[in-house]
């Protein structure tokens, strides 16, 4: 009973875990890892991608799947630099903003057209891709070098950089809103049985549209700190970034089939990927070995692998039943 | 007995997360028997079947297969063994020909590619010894599901099964179609193929079974012959307890002796819907329990979806309490007071995943929900009080309801349509696949309930429960309302006549 328990908190915690371990390893390994620089430097990078996992989570727990996100923070980024020179709050509503449409158009798409969520998402990404690089005439748009903007970016909080504090306080709402709103409940309603959520009359389309909204408008913000942090709009950026929200969603242990899923153990998952990368790249300073990036991939594709079978497995012992 | 013991199955014990759901329990079946497995849902059978099938691993015991130890580690070892199970939800490819569902896993190839001609001959060759003859070469989900069960026996056949468990095969057939399937089990046993029969329908173990084996509470209680075990008996050694009160009375139903029926409350006029629905009329009258009868494919199922604004209508018109009622979506209908619960438990009801309390809430949500969020203190006591009030099987109300019996889903459905107060419940096969005692249970309740006012529209196949349960009944054929029967009208017989004539024949049948 009690091995059962303990497998079962691990399959649900065994990213916090790894992560753990991850952040001994490197502070027995390397100095200056958990140095002050070296942390505020890794937690204020990864807020984008936490921001936009955070937006994927909630969209693979309604049982869908957001494949625009990455152009849609590319996207943000230059609608953010364009505005910025209106101030900070243009900047950010600019941002902001253009993940919102591309969020509704998804919404739309997926609830009104009936088009699966996959192709659905697909096409925006070309389509927001496409808006970015027409908008920045393809090229990198500065942000204002005067109104402020780039504090969002490089500003702190107290001891906490302003993106990072941004990302923990939408964790915060996303956990809030998945725990203790009837919103949250359908969310996994919606991913966990479709039809009986229908015959319930739950309002199974609007939750839907809502997740695709949630998920463009935090791309959105994404975006807007990568412009931010970058000092200027991408239009080329962004690539990719869906699959390692993906990545940091499912290492967190939410099921891809949606229904279920937790907001707390994604961040975790985005940490865990992150750190992994700044481990690697510590490695790379030690100069013992030099991973080339082409390397330093493999190696976290291998990671994601086991972190995945690991838990894969632990919870697979635990929930058979009869 | 001894000789052609096929199976053996002994002190076997199974425990989940230290519970156990096996203890000492046994099975012994002989070759080219039909050995029936019985016990209430809870009481073991799935476990040791899925022990049988390598799905679980035992704690202990012994399982001996054609005289020899039997030991695989999953449902594909077992087939390869010579022990195929037949699923409750046929477990085939729907979009595949019949051909491949049958022959997949073991093709048959000429120079390294697949022989179709081959493939096809051995599946129609297959379906022919039960008499099925069907284009083998259309996808496999064209057919109904009494001819995809029979794709599925053919399919263990195939794979040289000398066992085949079928896991409540029947309910989802109708009459006829039962028969087609004893038939053929039947022909298994010529062939000297045994059977393992679970059901909770008393009358098919008896139509075609020789053996049975009794579990309770992860035990086996009693194995015997048929012809050597009464019903009374039976039941009673399933329930552990005096079932002598039963006698009589098949469903826990019993008819108020007077007309009770209130004013009428909800009224179809001609409704049409979709191919299934074409002419359906009803009246319900308040605090009765009203039953659409009829056959597979009348049209039940489809007129409940209509009511309940879950398919779009063609034609026709429906009143609730004199005011015209056009619902286009479930929301419509729930805010009208009415509620669904539906036959596809599975699919259309729970919620696997979820716990207990949240899908009894679910539907209650933005009624104990204040600016979107949840009233978790109000959220526990409705589910404390349901559990306890309909008598609810759970550790506790977090439990996964996946992880709880058939019975007991059902009691957590019936109680998030209850927690909204309706005014009319829809209740579509509300004990399919429900064991006996908690079958009398349900029915109780639903007729607790109307007691209480609340209208019911029931929707059963079994005709016993229809007959003795319902104060009026519709009688549905090919999608039109046939006849309507009320009080002493109501009996297996006229609703039968009904079914198979199309009206309510008081005269000899033919004018």
């Amino acid at each position: 009973m009690n091995r059962a328990r303990v497998a079962r908190l691990f399959g649900t915690y065994g990213v916090l875990m790894a992560l753990a371990v991850l952040i001994i390893f490197g502070w027995w390994r390397y100095d200056n890892f958990l140095s002050a620089f070296n942390v505020t430097t890794v937690v204020r990078y990864n807020a984008m991608f936490a921001l936009i996992a955070l937006g994927m989570c909630f969209v693979i727990m309604a049982g869908g799947i957001d494949l625009s996100v990455g152009s849609t923070a590319a996207l943000g980024s230059v609608a953010a630099a364009l505005a910025s020179h209106y101030g900070i709050v243009p900047g950010m509503a600019a941002g902001i903003g253009a993940g919102l449409l591309v969020g509704a158009i998804n919404g739309l798409l997926v609830t009104r057209a009936r088009i699966m969520p996959f192709i659905a998402t697909l096409s925006t990404l070309l389509a927001a891709s496409g808006t970015a690089l027409l908008l920045s005439n393809q090229t990198s748009v500065p942000v204002s070098a005067t109104s402020g903007f780039i504090n969002v970016g490089m500003g702190m909080l107290w001891v906490v950089p302003i993106p990072t504090a941004i990302a923990v306080a939408a964790y915060a709402l996303g956990s809030i809103v998945l725990n203790y709103t009837s919103t949250g409940r359908t969310v996994l309603a919606v991913g966990g049985g479709e039809d009986a959520s229908k015959l319930m009359g739950l309002p199974v389309a609007r939750v839907t549209f809502l997740v695709y909204l949630a998920s463009g408008g935090l791309a959105g913000l994404a975006g807007v700190l990568l412009a931010a942090l970058g000092f200027a709009g991408q239009p080329t950026e962004g690539v990719g970034w869906e699959l390692f929200a993906i990545a940091a969603v499912v290492v967190g242990g939410t099921l891809l089939t949606g229904g279920s899923g937790s907001v707390v153990t994604t961040l975790a998952g985005v940490l865990l990927l992150g750190t992994l990368f700044n481990v690697l790249n510590f490695e790379n300073g030690k100069g013992w070995i030099s991973l080339s990036a082409a390397w330093q991939s493999v190696v976290r594709g291998l990671f994601l692998l086991v972190v995945v079978l690991l838990q894969a497995r632990l919870t697979r012992s635990t929930s058979q039943k009869a | 007995m001894g000789a052609d013991l096929l199976l053996a199955m002994q002190g076997v014990d199974k425990r989940f997360a230290g519970i156990p759901a096996l203890s000492q329990a046994t099975l012994e079946v002989n070759a080219g028997e039909v050995h029936a497995l019985v016990g209430q849902n809870g009481a073991g059978k799935s476990t040791l079947i899925k022990v049988l099938t390598g799905y679980h691993q035992r704690d202990a015991g012994e399982v001996t297969f054609l005289g020899k130890p039997f030991e695989v580690s999953s449902p594909q070892q077992a087939q390869a063994g010579g022990i195929s199970t037949i699923y409750q939800e046929i477990n085939l490819v729907p979009l595949r020909s019949v051909t491949e569902n049958i022959c997949l896993g073991r093709a048959k190839r000429r120079f390294g590619l697949l022989d179709w001609r081959a493939m096809h001959e051995e599946a129609e060759h297959l379906l022919n010894r039960f008499r099925v003859r069907l284009d083998v070469r259309r996808p496999l989900g064209d057919f109904s599901t009494a001819t995809q069960q029979m794709v599925a026996i053919a399919r263990a056949i195939g794979f040289s099964a000398r066992l085949v468990i079928m896991d409540e095969p029947t309910s989802s057939l109708d009459e006829q179609e039962v028969q087609v399937l004893f038939d053929v089990i039947r022909q298994l046993k010529a062939d000297g193929v045994s059977v393992i029969f679970v059901s909770h329908k008393l009358d098919e173990l008896y139509d075609v079974c020789d053996r049975v084996t009794i579990m309770r509470d992860g035990r086996t209680v009693r194995s015997a012959d048929m012809s050597d075990i009464s019903k009374l008996e039976l039941v009673s050694q399933m329930l552990g307890r005096d079932v002598s009160k039963m006698e009589g009375h098949a469903t826990a139903f019993s008819r108020p002796p007077a007309d009770r029926s209130g004013e009428v409350v909800l009224t179809a006029r001609s409704l049409a819907a979709g191919q299934a629905v074409r002419d359906v009329s009803f009246e319900l009258h308040r605090g009765e329990i009203a039953s659409f009868a009829g056959l597979l494919g009348a049209g039940r199922t489809e007129t409940a979806r209509v009511v309940f604004g879950a398919d779009p209508t063609r034609a026709g018109s429906m009143y609730l309490d004199g005011r015209a009622y056009a619902p286009t979506h479930p929301r419509d209908a729930i805010e009208a007071g009415l509620g669904f619960v539906s036959e596809d438990r599975k699919l259309e009801g729970i919620v696997p995943d979820m716990s207990v309390a949240d899908n009894l809430t679910l539907a209650l949500l933005p009624r104990i929900s204040a600016g979107g969020v949840v009233d978790e203190g109000k959220q526990r006591e409705i589910v404390d009080r349901f559990i306890k009030d309909l008598g609810i099987k759970c550790s506790g109300p977090g439990q996964k309801i996946r992880e709880l019996s058939g019975g007991n889903q059902q009691k957590v459905l019936l109680a998030r349509w209850l927690a909204m107060s309706p005014d009319v419940l829809i209740l579509d096969e509300p004990t399919r696949g429900i064991d006996v005692g908690a079958k009398g249970e349900i029915q109780r309740l639903i007729r607790s309930l109307s007691d209480g006012g609340l209208t019911v529209l029931m929707i059963s196949s079994e005709l016993e429960e229809v007959a003795e349960g319902a104060d009026r009944v519709f009688v549905l054929r090919e999608g039109r309302t046939v006849a309507e029967l009320a009080g002493d009208e109501i009996t297996e017989e006229t609703i039968l006549a009904a079914m198979a004539q199309g009206h309510v024949s008081h005269q000899e049948p033919g004018q």
